[in-house]
């Protein structure tokens, strides 16, 4: 008995690689903790000076300990958590995402007047639980992340405490997303059902092995309407454009980028488990939907928040074309939409924040009227972006867009592409109104302009130079993507997901 | 040996110089004068720069020359690859050429914005000259793309009344025609594994691309519409009028003159280049939307009372006749549509110049709001008759070449599409020579055209290179037609392969 049980045991204690390879996740929690702690010591007027720097130094902090995670690839406590190319990639994205959030939040902070603490904390602690989904590889794990980083979200929605709409866009956002986890678990437990195991590698393995239950499809469909609900794809997508509307600025930056880039890692990994024919029409159909629901419904949009709610839905739309496409290519595709997206997105919102001013008033589409005249460089910065969205040459968007459906093209989903690329063009019209009222409308109304603070103009530079860095030359992300696409599928190889490294045709 | 050194850089250094003038043009303070001197310095200095291709290119040889195959991302793989031949190089001289004069011509009539103004108009020669000059066809949509905004922008914040309805309506005809060319392209990638103008060509000609048979008229079909609503050939062709009348007069040249061009240049390069077999089986519905377009466009010219809104139709109606010249897969047709969309890039840029001048005097465009200008503008009335005759294709002036040429190949194709097309011509000498008859001739009807002024220097300079430039090309053809003729030789071999093999079967 006692032969065997020391080994065991040793092997129960946690290493020290273990907490190396959850080190973001651990700094990010300790310098949210110091916020925290912090908040009710300072004064009013220097908290919030004072808490921002600590989070933006947190996630600095944060990208450091990814470096440090980056070096040592593996599993950890007890196979739940695994470092590979796939999360190295995600906890990079969603970390710079957090810190430019936290640039752009500290003058939105002082303009409407909202007390700071709990706000820098939460986005710290939301940033733990986004960073984990994307390496967590136990079901309950991931399903612990996405609470964390799920609860924290509600609240910061509800962040304009004194405006209705924003208490509503959180409650709404509470009722439905519990809602949507529930499913998510009721999965999980049906997968432990079909296969007896929470942990995605046993899962693999379990399902590689011999004919797949159907208890496992039902498993993974129902974990796709939990996760579909986080990223906003049609059919769960209702709660998006009220949300976006009510919740800060700033805030629809983060979480209309960060979860979500989350949640598509979950999602990843889990049809890599299984057979992705099996609910391959499921995301067909909800990539199909969720492009043209999108857009169609953005054209009609009067309130930038709105029109940027429905263009997220449409973005998450070419998102899970990538994910009907054949694993590889699409895994590479969708990591580097995601970047891209995220790039633009959270520089969009960050114009829109700085432009809204003291309590959100001006974010209809008539405020921004000869903002070229009045307010030219942020006028050209907005407009940078929303041509990224559109997908033109020299942003990352074309590209993004471009590889999305290159895989489709790949993986013979000739009519998703059509629909695709037809909703792109849909896309570009109200895209282009903003530009149109931006530049061809003289200003019919007062609106103020205020100077552009230095911490807004470094989170707009570095959202610009990354938007512009991926549409010039794009080749390093992608291949990085791509590389750790591989290394998934490798992973979790089974004969049908294997496709041919490169179609017939060598290239000089 | 230095001219070769500068062989293989020249087409980078062409496309871009504008881009970096451009750029240097954002820095530079706003003082009007300096800008404006400055750009047209950057684009003198593109033209002349532009010169060195006809210069030294191979005449006798068909394929490309001054090729550039340079790795620019690696998955996937797209290579910078340049390289023009003898369709391709005249295109890009015709932007470089008609550039410069947009510069004079906007020299008094813009003076608002007058920087953003400049800085579009150079990223717009970028983007023209990068889709006649790319090779790979990653490339080629990224620069065929990328023309749409500036264009879009000028129209948008530098034109006239309707000016956002008409920037918009551009916008959306184009995209959504060109989002079916990327579906095109991505297909041929996933297959090809290539984007190589080159490799794709070669791979397709020798069969050795898999599910080609069954998606190639799908593909045929991506491409065309692209190029058959930038043409625009009927009936793609409404988004045209507006675009024009909205334009500024700088846009409108560069929209008449090169950017109707590309979608005539996509389909001799790309339609025909890829897909020969397709051409030849669409050839027959295609022809006859050109002869539509070539006969309706002409006739609703004739009723226009607005100057610039004849004039835009009646690009419709040459723009047919580049279309008939391409399908009618003969020598004498290819040559002949080649040389109609550069005469016609002149001659009307030349008009929507003109056109431009008198709107700038009296703002409107109405014909009725003109009569007996002969008088008080002698000098005008001069330049504009050369360039109406130049148009309406009187022997020894330009147009005249190009169209003798595509009716000489519609006749070989088929003796009722050339004697159709051969109205077309009566057509346009009819509404062109109408126009000059009621704008300029008789008595002044409205006294307040007794006071107009006749050219001024800049003007004078923006307009008497495009009268010469229609006399040269009206008298020595050749000179252009040298390189022309190989380039369209080459473009039919493949189709007499085609032929032949259907034959063999």
């Amino acid at each position: 008995m006692m032969v065997s049980f020391t080994p065991a045991f040793s092997q129960a204690l946690p290493q020290s690689d273990d907490y190396v390879r959850v080190l973001p996740e651990i700094v990010l929690s300790i310098f949210g903790i110091i916020v925290m702690v912090l908040e009710p010591l300072l004064d009013e007027e220097k908290s919030q000076k004072v808490l921002g720097l600590i989070a933006f130094i947190g996630a600095m902090a944060g990208l450091g300990a990814t470096w440090l995670m980056s070096q040592t690839p593996g599993l950890a406590f007890w196979n739940t958590v695994r470092v590979d190319g796939f999360s190295i990639f995600f906890h990079v994205l969603v970390i710079a995402i957090a810190a430019v959030v936290i640039l752009s939040s500290y003058e939105y902070m002082a303009v409407q007047r909202i007390r700071a603490g709990e706000y820098y904390a939460l986005i710290l602690f939301g940033m733990v639980g986004v960073a984990l989904m994307s390496s967590a590889i136990e079901l309950v794990l991931i399903f612990i992340a996405l609470e964390i980083s799920s609860i924290s979200s509600y609240v910061l929605a509800g962040f304009r405490r004194h405006e209705a709409a924003s208490a509503e866009a959180s409650l709404k956002y509470f009722l439905l997303g519990s809602f949507a986890t529930v499913f998510f678990l009721y999965g999980v437990a049906l997968m432990f059902g079909a296969t007896g195991s929470t942990n995605i590698d046993q899962i693999s393995g379990i399902l590689g092995a011999g004919p797949i239950p159907v208890l496992a499809y039902v498993a993974v469909a129902l974990m796709f309407v939990g996760l579909g609900f986080k990223v906003a794809a049609v059919p769960f997508h209702v709660w998006t454009p009220d949300v976006y509307e009510g919740a800060p600025a700033p805030v629809v930056g983060f979480m209309s980028t960060a979860p979500k880039a989350a949640a598509f890692a979950v999602l990843l990994r889990v049809v890599f488990v299984i057979d992705v024919h099996a609910i391959f029409w499921v995301i067909w159909v909800s990539a199909a939907l969720s492009m043209t629901l999108g857009n169609v419904s953005a054209l009609v949009q009067n309130n930038v928040k709105r029109l940027l709610a429905y263009s997220s839905i449409a973005h998450a739309g070419y998102l899970l074309v990538a994910f009907a496409a054949a694993p590889a290519l699409g895994a590479s595709a969708a990591m580097f939409y995601a970047a891209t997206y995220a790039a633009m997105n959270v520089g969009a919102f960050a114009v829109v924040s700085h432009f809204a001013n003291a309590g959100e008033k001006y974010v209809t589409l008539e405020d921004y009227e000869g903002l070229g005249r009045s307010s030219p460089l942020l006028a050209a910065t907005l407009t940078i972006f929303l041509l990224s969205l559109i997908g033109i040459p020299l942003t990352g968007g074309f590209f993004a867009k471009f590889y999305v459906f290159s895989a489709a093209v790949k993986a013979n989903l000739i009519w998703l592409t059509v629909v695709g690329v037809l909703n792109s063009g849909i896309g570009a019209y109200y895209y282009l109104r903003i530009i149109v009222v931006m530049y061809m409308r003289e200003a019919r109304k007062d609106v103020p302009v205020t100077p552009i603070p230095w911490t807004l103009g470094l989170a707009l530079a570095s959202c610009m130079a990354v938007t512009i860095y991926l549409g010039v030359v794009p080749g390093s992300v992608l291949q990085y993507a791509q590389d750790s696409a591989q290394q998934l599928v490798r992973q979790y190889a089974q004969p049908t997901l294997l496709i041919p490294k490169q179609v017939q045709g060598s290239p000089q | 040996m230095r001219t070769d050194d500068l062989s293989s850089i020249i087409l980078t250094l062409v496309t871009f110089a504008p881009l970096a003038g451009a750029l240097l043009l954002t820095l530079l303070p706003r003082r009007d004068r300096d800008i404006r001197i400055f750009a047209l310095v950057v684009s003198l200095l593109t033209f002349v720069l532009s010169l060195h291709l006809p210069v030294y290119f191979h005449r006798a040889q068909a394929g490309f020359q001054y090729e550039i195959d340079k790795p620019w991302v690696s998955t996937p793989n797209i290579h910078y690859h340049m390289g023009v031949d003898g369709f391709s190089m005249w295109l890009v001289v015709l932007t470089t050429f008609l550039t410069p004069l947009c510069v004079l011509i906007s020299w008094k009539s813009v003076h608002d914005r007058v920087k953003e103004f400049f800085i579009l108009l150079l990223i717009l020669e970028t983007a023209l000259i990068g889709v006649f000059t790319s090779l790979d066809l990653f490339l080629f949509y990224f620069f065929w793309e990328s023309t749409l905004i500036p264009m879009a922008l000028l129209i948008g914040i530098f034109g006239h009344e309707r000016k956002v309805y008409a920037a918009v309506k551009f916008f959306m005809y184009t995209m959504i025609g060109s989002v079916f060319m990327l579906a095109a392209i991505l297909w041929l990638y996933a297959h090809t594994g290539s984007f190589d103008f080159v490799t794709i060509r070669d791979q397709i000609a020798s069969g050795a691309v898999p599910q080609f048979p069954a998606a190639a008229q799908w593909l045929f079909l991506g491409f065309f519409l692209a190029f058959a609503v930038k043409v625009p050939l009927f009936p793609f062709h409404t988004w045209l009028p507006d675009a024009h009348v909205e334009a500024p007069t700088a846009g409108s040249v560069l929209l008449a003159g090169v950017l109707l061009k590309m979608g005539t240049y996509g389909m001799l390069r790309f339609n025909l280049g890829l897909f020969p077999e397709q051409a030849r089986r669409n050839a027959p519905w295609i022809m006859v939307l050109a002869l539509i377009g070539i006969i309706y466009g002409a006739l609703v010219a004739m009723v226009q009372p607005n100057m610039k809104k004849l004039v835009a139709y009646s690009s419709v109606s040459h723009l047919g006749f580049v279309v008939l010249g391409i399908f009618s897969f003969t020598q004498a047709g290819l040559n002949g549509a080649m040389f109609v969309m550069l005469a016609h890039g002149i001659s009307t840029g030349g008009l929507f110049m003109l056109t431009g001048i008198l709107h700038e005097r009296r703002h409107t465009y109405e014909i009725s709001e003109f009569g007996g200008l002969a008088g008080p503008m002698p000098v005008y009335a001069a330049s504009y008759l050369v360039i109406v005759l130049a148009s309406a294709g009187l022997p020894l002036l330009n147009g005249f070449i190009g169209e003798f040429l595509v009716m000489s190949g519609a006749f070989q194709d088929k003796a009722v599409y050339g004697v159709l097309a051969a109205t077309g011509v009566i057509w346009s000498a009819v509404y062109l020579l109408w126009m000059y008859q009621r704008v300029f001739y008789g008595e002044v009807t409205h006294p307040v055209n007794n006071s107009l002024g006749d050219l001024s220097l800049f003007e004078k300079v923006a307009i008497w290179p495009c009268a010469a430039a229609a006399l040269v090309m009206g008298v020595a053809p050749i000179l252009w037609l040298g390189a022309i003729d190989p380039a369209a030789h080459a473009a039919l071999t493949s189709f007499a392969q085609v032929a032949s093999r259907a034959v063999g079967r």
